[in-house]
């Protein structure tokens, strides 16, 4: 067991399945000599070799299509996307190629790939550097779409995305980096894909969410404690399947959900939970779903100032949380 | 929701005294709680704030059940009434204070969680609506503890948890074994179906108290198969001793003399010959109390009070008289205490005085029998010797729990209460 951040976690899990199955490899932008811009290849193309750990050129269509055709030869590409900005080049190939291979040969050929990359903000990145992207796939089927919030979480499900045999996207949130730690263990384990993660049992109100929020709402929860409201937090860990199961009953244990992320509110992916749990639970809510999201601006500023207003803190969750338990 | 009593294990909350906000000073009554008739006060427990009131005036909860939040000042919190301390206090900030974020960011709340404002009717959510369906729960009944007043998923949760919710199934019809005579006394408790007020008509809430009174007499009648007999006394002597005795009593001890003392003087002394009838039904078992306490019944103004003489086998006449005065002041000012109105083995009415010739008492729960003493009233009676005589004549009416009693037994009793009565003169019985 290590104490692990969550690119060591990320670049262990690697290292853990490069290890154990050959066709597994890498390719991205600097992923090879430069060990990535956060370090989370550093150190496996020296122990794999340039074939397994490639630095493509600077072209994310190409790094996804080229490992779509990799996958269809038989192998297991992790392509990485250097900042989850740089996607959309890439969307062709993962909407309209990756996602739906198996579908379009009726089976024949298949796509197992990881596309992962660095997203959301605060961190000073602008509009190029910190957004939020996952809302542009969760409504593709033939995708799977996942977020962990935790090192623990990440490499349990990394190495499932891996094993996957369809095509996964698999963000991880820049601000969490360095700045969260958990206890990893040593020895291999999966994480399944579409399953949420309670992370804080409460009674009061349920907070749904995923992400570097899930840190913020942890925190609000301590805090909403003290003032004598428990409150649920459910992380989703997976955004595409999401686990309707968990979601329904931590909706309906409360009766007042409250789902938080940092990407923009609407059409966002809330937006799609809120949906589900007004479908399934109805007569069990005690108040109207609430979503505590990214503001509908275009971009996240740069300004110092202007970049704290628009990011969720601790302590805007906490007003929010706060308003539902009282409500 | 403190203990008041050793076997009490609910309160009600009468009326609370204080207010969502007020400060108050330690020992200061905040609530009324009502358990068997008994007002008792809550004091606060410490200097401070009364942040929440968590339950509703006429609402039954468990002992240890919180009923308030109050913020004693100095950041600790104390919970009144037994419960585990809840923490209210001021909300520190979290992290640095973010910028006010306008409305018309999508990043904030929803502006649904308003509430509108007051005597709006208030709006209930489908988890709402769907537990008060449920079980049957009038919500109006209920005060709630969200914004602005709002009943919650919670309130209603917790109320059904109290048992505050309605019984649905209709009581067991009694089996044909049963032989309930009289008048049955049909009071369904917190009925939320039932006569509707028409225009015109005067509607009283029913208040604790009335609740209370409701729910003992319905026990009683539902768990007691009732039946009924009557003996009918020459108390001629009895009247004419007191006519007697009277005017000196009164000078001596400072209050009149009453019929009753020499009821309860018979009827102590019959119990003690048939200690059964002092009984109670306990399941498996028929406990035979070795006390002999007697409960009166009192009428005041707005309710029944049934008062208990503890050991009246200790005391005389004029000791019973001098405890029946006390009892039913107390009684009338509402000042009756816990141990006042427990412990009765057996309860005696007098009826009589309110001119009844004849009625058929409900049992006070859980004892065995009650006994009415009926109007004294002179009519012709045919004498031991064929002559006809004006006498002064009362009934004595039994109701009895025929698990434990029956016509025999009580028969006996009633005989040895009679023997006693009519023994009474001048010059016949002591009063001291």
């Amino acid at each position: 067991m290590a104490v692990l951040n969550l690119v060591d976690a990320v670049r262990e899990t690697l290292r853990q399945e490069m290890r154990r199955d050959r066709d597994v490899w890498v390719v991205g932008e600097d992923v090879g000599r430069k060990g990535g811009v956060f370090g989370a290849t550093l150190g496996l193309f020296d122990e794999f070799g340039p074939e397994r750990v490639q630095d493509s050129p600077l072209t994310e269509s190409a790094i996804v299509g080229v490992g779509i055709g990799a996958a269809l030869y038989g192998t297991k590409p992790v392509c990485e996307i250097q900042f989850a900005d740089f996607v959309f080049p890439a969307m062709n190939q993962i909407i309209s190629e990756a996602a739906k291979m198996r579908f379009r040969s009726n089976g024949a050929w298949t796509v197992p790939m990881v596309i992962r990359a660095p997203f959301g903000g605060g961190v000073h990145g602008g509009l190029y550097h910190s957004q939020s992207v996952e809302q542009y796939f969760t409504s593709t089927a033939g995708l799977k779409v996942v977020v962990p919030s935790t090192p623990y979480d990440a490499k349990g499900l990394l190495t499932a995305a891996v094993r996957d045999p369809d095509p996964v996207l698999f963000f991880e949130h820049k601000g969490l980096y360095r700045a969260v730690k958990s206890e990893v263990p040593d020895q291999e384990y999966v994480i399944p894909i579409g399953k949420a993660d309670v992370k804080r049992d409460g009674s009061d109100i349920t907070v749904i969410t995923y992400g570097k929020t899930v840190h913020f709402c942890l925190e609000a929860a301590a805090q909403l404690e003290k003032e004598g409201y428990s409150a649920l937090v459910l992380d989703l860990r997976t955004l595409l399947p999401l686990d309707k199961e968990a979601i329904v009953a931590a909706a309906r244990k409360t009766g007042k959900v409250l789902i938080v992320h940092e990407a923009g509110k609407t059409h966002g992916v809330g937006a799609e939970v809120a949906a589900l749990v007004a479908e399934e639970c109805l007569f069990d809510l005690d108040a109207p779903v609430q979503r505590l999201c990214g503001p509908d601006v275009p971009a996240m500023p740069y300004a110092g100032p202007m970049e704290k207003f628009f990011m969720l803190s601790p302590s805007i969750c906490l007003e929010a949380m706060r308003k539902l338990a009282q409500f | 929701m403190p203990q008041l009593g050793e076997s009490v294990t609910e309160g009600t909350i009468g009326r609370w005294l204080v207010k969502q906000g007020e400060r108050v000073k330690k020992y200061q009554p905040i609530a009324e709680v009502i358990t068997d008739k008994v007002n008792a006060e809550i004091p606060a427990p410490a200097d401070g704030l009364i942040v929440r009131l968590e339950t509703a005036e006429g609402l039954t909860v468990k002992v240890g059940t919180l009923i308030a939040v109050m913020d004693a000042g100095d950041g600790a919190v104390a919970a009144s009434g037994g419960g585990a301390a809840a923490a209210v206090g001021p909300a520190p900030a979290v992290g640095p204070a973010p910028a006010a974020r306008p409305a018309a960011l999508a990043g904030a709340v929803s502006a649904t969680l308003v509430q509108p404002g007051e005597g709006d009717g208030g709006r209930y959510s489908p988890a709402v609506m769907r537990l008060a369906q449920e079980h049957k729960i009038d919500l109006a009944r209920l005060a709630g503890s969200g914004l602005g007043g709002r009943i919650t998923r919670k309130d209603v949760e917790r109320f059904i948890a109290s048992g505050g919710a309605v019984a649905e199934a209709a009581a067991p019809v009694p089996a044909a074994a049963d032989c309930v005579a009289g008048m049955v006394a049909a009071v369904a408790p917190e009925a939320v179906s039932g006569p509707q007020p028409l225009g015109g008509d005067q509607v009283i809430p029913v208040d604790a108290v009335r609740r209370r009174i409701a729910e003992k007499m319905v026990q009683s009648k539902r768990e007691t198969p009732h039946a009924w007999t009557m003996l009918q006394v020459d108390v001629t002597g009895l009247v004419k001793l007191k006519e007697a005795m009277g005017e000196e009593f009164r000078r001596r001890e400072g209050l009149g003399l009453s019929f009753v003392p020499f009821f309860i003087k018979a009827t102590v002394e019959a119990l003690k010959e048939y200690p059964i009838m002092g009984s109670q039904w306990a399941g498996d078992q028929i406990i035979i109390r070795k006390e002999i306490n007697i409960s009166v019944a009192v009428a005041t103004e707005t309710a029944l009070a049934v008062p208990v003489i503890k050991n009246a086998d200790r005391l005389s006449i004029a000791g019973l008289n001098h405890a029946m005065a006390e009892l039913a002041g107390k009684a009338r000012a509402g000042k009756l205490s816990l141990d006042d109105i427990s412990g009765g083995t057996f309860t005696v009415n007098n009826t009589g005085a309110f001119g009844s010739y004849l009625s058929a008492p409900i049992i006070n729960y859980p004892q065995a029998a009650i006994l009415s003493f009926e109007a004294i009233t002179k009519m012709p009676v045919v004498l031991e010797n064929d002559a006809i005589a004006i006498r002064s004549m009362m009934n004595l009416c039994l109701s009895l729990d025929h698990r434990i009693l029956d016509g025999l037994v009580c028969g006996r009793f009633l005989q040895a209460v009679k023997a006693r009565l009519q023994s009474y003169g001048p010059g016949m019985v002591s009063l001291y």
